[in-house]
C-alpha cells in the first residue's frame, strides 16, 4: 500500500480528506504509482502530469523521506520507506501567490 | 412566476446569484470551485439545468465541470484536448514562429437543441467540439487549417478563441474570434472555416486592413437576425449586415471605443451595449465613471448610462465575456468587473444596481432565464 499525499485543492478535488492509499502491482515507481492513483481518481488526470506526454506539471514537486525527487526518471524505483507505506509519498504545489 | 440564474466565472471560484423576475432580492451562492480560475460557465440552452463550467489553475491545469441540476452539484468530465495533428507554429509578439501549445479553455458554448453537445474555445486559438457531455473533445482542425494560422498572433491576454455563436436558423453556420486573428465563419458545422474580417482596420498591425490579425475583443448576434453581427474590436465598435462579408464602423459619438464586451437587446436587435474603456494600456473607465452606452438605431448614436453606477473613483476593467442579458419581458441587463462587482439593470440598462460587490475579479457573467 502506498500512501500519497496530495495538494488541498486535489484533495477536495477528488473527494478526500487526508491520505490516498493506492495499490501498485510491481516495483514502486512515480509512473506506477501515478498510474494507480490516477486509475483510483481518474479526475485527476491531467492535473499532475500532462496526459500525453506524462510529464510533470511545472509549478508540483514529487518529494519523498525528505529528498526531492522532482526532477528524477519516473521509472525510478521509490524509497523503500515508500514502497512499504511507512513514508508517503508527497506531491507538493509550488508557493506562489496570485 | 419566472426567474433569472446568473452564472459568475472569477479569477478564484464561480458563484450562482438567482432572483425571481422582479431581479430585486438576490441570493449568492458560492464559491464553487474555491481557488480555481473560472473562466466561464454556460447553461444549455435545450436543458437549463446542464451547466457546463471551465476550471483551471497554473498549479493544475485544465478541468471541465458539469452539473445536470442547475449548479447544486458538479462533476468532472473530460479534460483532454490534444490539437488534430501536427500543431504547427503562429506568430509570437516578437513575429518569430512559436508552437501551438494548449493553455486553458475560455469560452463554452453548449449547442442549442442538444445538452450533450458543447463547443470550447482554447488558447492558443482553436476550437473543440464534445457530443458527450464533455467527456471526450475533438477538435475542428480545420478552423486552424484553412491557412493563415501561421500569422495569428497572442493578444496580451493570450492568443485565444473567446467567442462562439451559433446561428439559431442555420445549423451550419457558426461564428468564432480570436484574439488576435479576427472572426472567422464556418457554413458546414465546423469543418471549414473562412476569414471574416473585410472593413476592419487596425492601425497596430504593419497591414491595417489584412485578411488576419486584427484583435477581435467579442461579437455578438441577436437569434432573430443571425446575419448582423457587432463587434468590440480592440479599438472601434463594428457591424455586418451580411454575416460578415463586410463590416463598418458604428463608433460614432462613443467617448473611446476601445473596450471588451458587446451584447444586444434580447427583445430589439437595433438597441446594443458596450463598456467604454480609456485605451488599451488605460483597461478602466473614462474619468473614474463607470458607463454603459446604449444604442438603440444599431450604432453611430450613443446615449450614456449612469443611473446607479459608480460617478467617481471607479478604475475596474470589464472583460469580454463579463456582460449578458436576459429574455424577460423588460429585458435584464448585466455586467461584472474586476473589481468583484456585478451589475443587474432590470429596465433595459435605465438603471443598475449592484447584486454583489466585493466578489474575485469577475472574468464571465452568463444569464439563464428560467421558466
Amino acid at each position: 500500500m502506498i500512501r500519497v499525499v496530495l495538494p488541498a485543492h486535489l484533495r477536495t478535488l477528488a473527494r478526500v480528506g487526508g491520505e490516498v492509499q493506492v495499490n501498485v502491482e510491481g516495483p514502486a515507481t512515480l509512473l506506477s504509482v501515478l498510474n494507480a492513483l490516477e486509475a483510483q481518481y481518474p479526475m485527476l488526470r491531467g492535473t499532475i502530469r500532462d496526459q500525453m506526454t506524462l510529464e510533470r506539471r511545472p509549478f508540483l514537486r514529487f518529494f519523498a523521506c525528505q529528498e526531492d525527487l522532482s526532477h528524477e526518471s519516473h521509472q525510478m524505483e521509490l524509497p523503500a520507506e515508500v514502497a512499504k507505506g511507512s513514508e508517503p509519498l508527497l506531491i507538493v504545489g509550488a508557493i506562489a501567490g496570485g | 412566476m419566472s426567474g433569472v440564474r446568473v452564472l459568475v466565472g472569477t479569477r478564484k471560484g464561480a458563484f450562482i446569484l438567482t432572483s425571481d423576475g422582479k431581479r430585486e432580492k438576490w441570493e449568492v451562492n458560492g464559491p464553487h470551485f474555491a481557488g480555481w480560475e473560472m473562466y466561464h460557465l454556460k447553461g444549455s440552452p435545450a436543458d437549463p439545468n446542464r451547466l457546463y463550467a471551465s476550471q483551471c489553475s497554473g498549479w493544475f491545469g485544465q478541468l471541465i465541470q458539469r452539473s445536470n441540476d442547475g449548479g447544486k452539484t458538479w462533476e468532472p468530465v473530460g479534460n483532454k484536448f490534444v490539437y488534430d495533428g501536427v500543431p504547427g507554429t503562429h506568430q509570437w509578439y516578437d513575429g518569430t514562429a512559436h508552437p501551438w501549445e494548449f493553455k486553458r479553455v475560455w469560452h463554452l458554448e453548449p449547442s442549442l437543441n442538444d445538452p450533450d453537445t458543447v463547443y470550447a474555445g482554447v488558447e492558443d486559438a482553436a476550437m473543440f467540439r464534445s457530443t458527450d457531455g464533455g467527456q471526450n473533445w475533438e477538435e475542428l482542425s480545420g478552423l486552424r487549417g484553412h491557412g493563415s494560422g501561421p500569422r495569428w498572433q497572442p493578444g496580451a491576454g493570450g492568443m485565444c478563441l473567446h467567442s462562439i455563436i451559433l446561428d439559431p436558423k442555420n445549423p451550419e453556420r457558426i461564428f468564432i474570434a480570436i484574439s488576435a486573428a479576427g472572426a472567422f465563419r464556418s457554413d458546414d458545422a465546423g469543418k471549414t472555416w473562412q476569414p471574416i474580417n473585410r472593413g476592419l482596420h487596425s492601425q497596430y498591425i504593419p497591414d491595417p486592413n489584412a485578411e488576419v490579425g486584427h484583435c477581435v475583443h467579442h461579437i455578438a448576434m441577436h437569434g432573430a437576425r443571425p446575419n448582423v453581427l457587432f463587434m468590440q474590436k480592440h479599438w472601434d465598435v463594428m457591424r455586418t449586415d451580411d454575416a460578415g462579408e463586410s463590416w463598418k464602423e458604428i463608433s460614432g459619438n462613443l467617448p473611446t471605443d476601445f473596450g471588451f464586451v458587446i451584447d444586444v437587446h434580447a427583445h430589439d436587435p437595433e438597441t446594443i451595449y458596450v463598456v467604454p474603456i480609456k485605451s488599451d494600456s488605460e483597461h478602466f473607465p473614462l474619468d473614474g465613471k463607470l458607463r454603459v452606452y446604449r444604442s438603440k438605431s444599431g450604432g453611430n448614436e450613443w446615449e450614456e448610462l449612469s443611473k446607479g453606477l459608480p460617478e467617481r473613483d471607479c478604475y475596474v476593467n470589464v472583460l469580454r465575456d463579463a456582460m449578458s442579458i436576459d429574455t424577460l419581458d423588460s429585458c435584464g441587463v448585466y455586467f461584472g468587473t474586476t473589481g468583484g462587482q456585478v451589475y443587474v439593470s432590470p429596465n433595459g440598462g435605465d438603471s443598475w444596481k449592484p447584486i454583489v460587490r466585493d466578489l474575485p475579479a469577475v472574468l464571465s457573467v452568463e444569464v439563464q432565464t428560467l421558466p
